[in-house]
């Protein structure tokens, strides 16, 4: 190998190795995936669903936790529930994986805090089972997905 | 090797080499629960001037790599040391002035004087093991008793970050702006002080409370196989929950608003249902909690076979690193189990 390109292929290395450490939620392992946006509930609660569904999500339901409690008389601020999914990933996942069938579709939690809004999701890394390489890249994708989804609610003003 | 290959190459190198942005790991990781400017919300406020004076560097950056086990802060063991310092000097940022340094001599005290001491003045906000108060941080989104709720210290991270001489500090000037009182103004002399700070050293000693559940060895989730039809398992899983004081929120396919109507799955249906009480209980011991409920069972047919499928409560209590809402979990599990037998009893 000539000296520059020994010079190179250690450049090489070290970027690659620099940009793992760069890259947001993959070269660690925060067991919350937890953001805060500067936007109101109701202007994140938006977002959120646009950010998902440019993803290649379906948003499936939006759970309402706070109208339930406060019917039952307890006092909370808005906090809601948006359940998501890829609809052929879902049905190929829960026939091949059964046990995911308990944690599906996905899901992320959207609460008030003053004028802020918190966005929290439990990284999909729980799911992972020893040994079995086609699920974590599947569950790979999805902090990936979720990690892009939650840095562009933190990002937006 | 041609050069406009590796001059920009070495242009993102350099980049990488550079400085860690402060700023930018605060907002990633320590925004969510303490507030961009560290007015706090999740966590405990970073940025009074009481606080920032009476800690000192060393204390940032331990607490920071460390954590509190069991009291919702992580510790971030993946950050570079000079990552955390820069987090530390944006910290500092808040609050411009003087800064604390403190010796790491042990204060000589009297732990067993101490110990009285603390049950009468100290127990109740920190608990009656210095377990903490109830709850976390100042979250804003529900009403509860202290704007700021009292740090556990008892805590491995707490102790292993903080020196006597910065508990002593504390005790003598308080925290301004928070319960957090001068006990010097409230006429404990130095040396009682001292034994309060010897006491609370004592606490590295002292066993813990409960054993900590073990992820590794729970679970992923409840599998039950039911005898019944399909039709009535579902029927089945419905009685049980109500007779364990829930109430059915919705009965849905687990594909329903993902496929059109009439493609879904019609022999995987979710069962939800909960009770406002509890779940009120679990978000003001975490607002994150939120996040598995309403609970559900999941109801399942698969080649003639009828299965029922439920998370385990214990498991997913690790991910949240919160010792109290550990025990409503372990209640919440036992109530799982209860309704999944009775289901396919
Ligand atoms: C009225 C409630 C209250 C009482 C009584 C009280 N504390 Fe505190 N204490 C707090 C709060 C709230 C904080 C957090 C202050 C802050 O955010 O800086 C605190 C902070 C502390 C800290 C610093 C912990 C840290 O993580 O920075 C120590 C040490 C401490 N208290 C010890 C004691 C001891 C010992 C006593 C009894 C002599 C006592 N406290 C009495 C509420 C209380
Ligand atoms: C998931 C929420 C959460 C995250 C994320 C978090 N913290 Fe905390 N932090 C807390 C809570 C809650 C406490 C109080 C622990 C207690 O009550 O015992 C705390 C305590 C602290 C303390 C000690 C305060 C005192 O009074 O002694 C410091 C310093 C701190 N956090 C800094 C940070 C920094 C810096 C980051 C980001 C690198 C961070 N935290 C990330 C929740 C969090």
């Amino acid at each position: 190998m000539s000296k520059p390109d020994k010079i190179y292929r250690s450049m090489m290395a070290r970027l690659l190795l620099c940009l793992g450490l760069v890259l947001p939620g993959l070269a660690h392992a925060d067991l919350m995936m937890m953001i805060r946006s500067h936007q109101t509930f109701p202007e994140a609660m938006a977002l959120l669903q646009e950010a998902i569904k440019e993803t290649g999500y379906t948003v499936s339901r939006v759970q309402r936790v706070d109208i339930g409690l406060t019917k039952s008389g307890y006092k909370t601020d808005k906090y809601r529930v948006v359940f998501f999914g890829k609809p052929a990933e879902i049905r190929d996942l829960t026939a091949r994986y059964p046990e995911l069938q308990a944690f599906l579709p996905l899901k992320i939690s959207i609460f008030a805090e003053g004028n802020d809004t918190i966005i929290v999701t439990a990284n999909p890394q729980h799911l992972k089972r020893a040994g079995d390489a086609k699920l974590q890249k599947v569950i790979n994708r999805w902090e990936k997905d979720i990690s892009r989804i939650l840095t562009k609610m933190r990002k937006a003003d | 090797m041609q050069l406009r290959f590796v001059l920009p190459l070495f242009l993102l190198w350099s980049v990488c080499q550079a400085a860690p942005d402060g700023e930018a790991l605060y907002e990633q990781h320590c925004a969510a629960c303490h507030g961009s400017e560290g007015l706090g919300g999740v966590g405990v406020p970073l940025a009074l001037p009481a606080f920032q004076q009476s800690v000192d560097d060393d204390f940032l950056h331990k607490t920071i790599r460390l954590g509190r086990p069991g009291r919702v802060m992580p510790g971030f063991r993946f950050l570079k040391d000079q990552e955390i310092d820069a987090i530390v000097q944006h910290l500092r940022g808040f609050v411009p002035g003087k800064r604390a340094a403190f010796s790491r001599q042990p204060v000589k005290g009297n732990a067993a004087h101490g110990k009285a001491l603390y049950a009468k003045y100290c127990a109740a906000c920190h608990g009656a093991k210095g377990e903490g108060g109830k709850g976390t941080g100042v979250t804003f989104s529900r009403p509860r008793d202290l704007p700021i709720i009292a740090p556990a210290i008892n805590n491995s991270g707490f102790l292993a970050s903080a020196g006597d001489a910065m508990i002593k500090e504390a005790l003598m000037q308080g925290r301004e702006g928070t319960p957090m009182i001068s006990f010097l103004k409230q006429g404990m002399t130095e040396q009682d002080i001292n034994d309060v700070v010897a006491y609370v050293r004592s606490f590295e000693k002292q066993p813990p409370d409960e054993k900590p559940i073990e992820f590794e060895k729970e679970p992923l989730t409840l599998v039950y196989d039911s005898p019944h039809s399909f039709e009535q398992t579902v029927e089945k899983v419905k009685q049980a929950a109500v007779g364990m004081n829930f109430r059915i929120i919705r009965v849905q396919t687990l594909e329903d608003g993902l496929q059109a109507k009439g493609e879904e799955n019609s022999k995987q249906v979710i069962v939800y249902f909960c009770n406002f009480q509890l779940l009120n209980q679990a978000l003001a011991v975490d607002p994150r909690v939120g996040l598995f409920l309403p609970c559900r069972v999941t109801v399942v047919e698969r080649a003639g076979k009828v299965q029922l499928y439920a998370i385990n409560p214990k498991r997913l209590s690790v991910l949240f690193n919160n010792n109290e809402l550990n025990k409503l979990c372990t209640g919440m599990y036992d109530t799982y189990v209860t309704i999944l037998e009775e289901a396919s009893l």
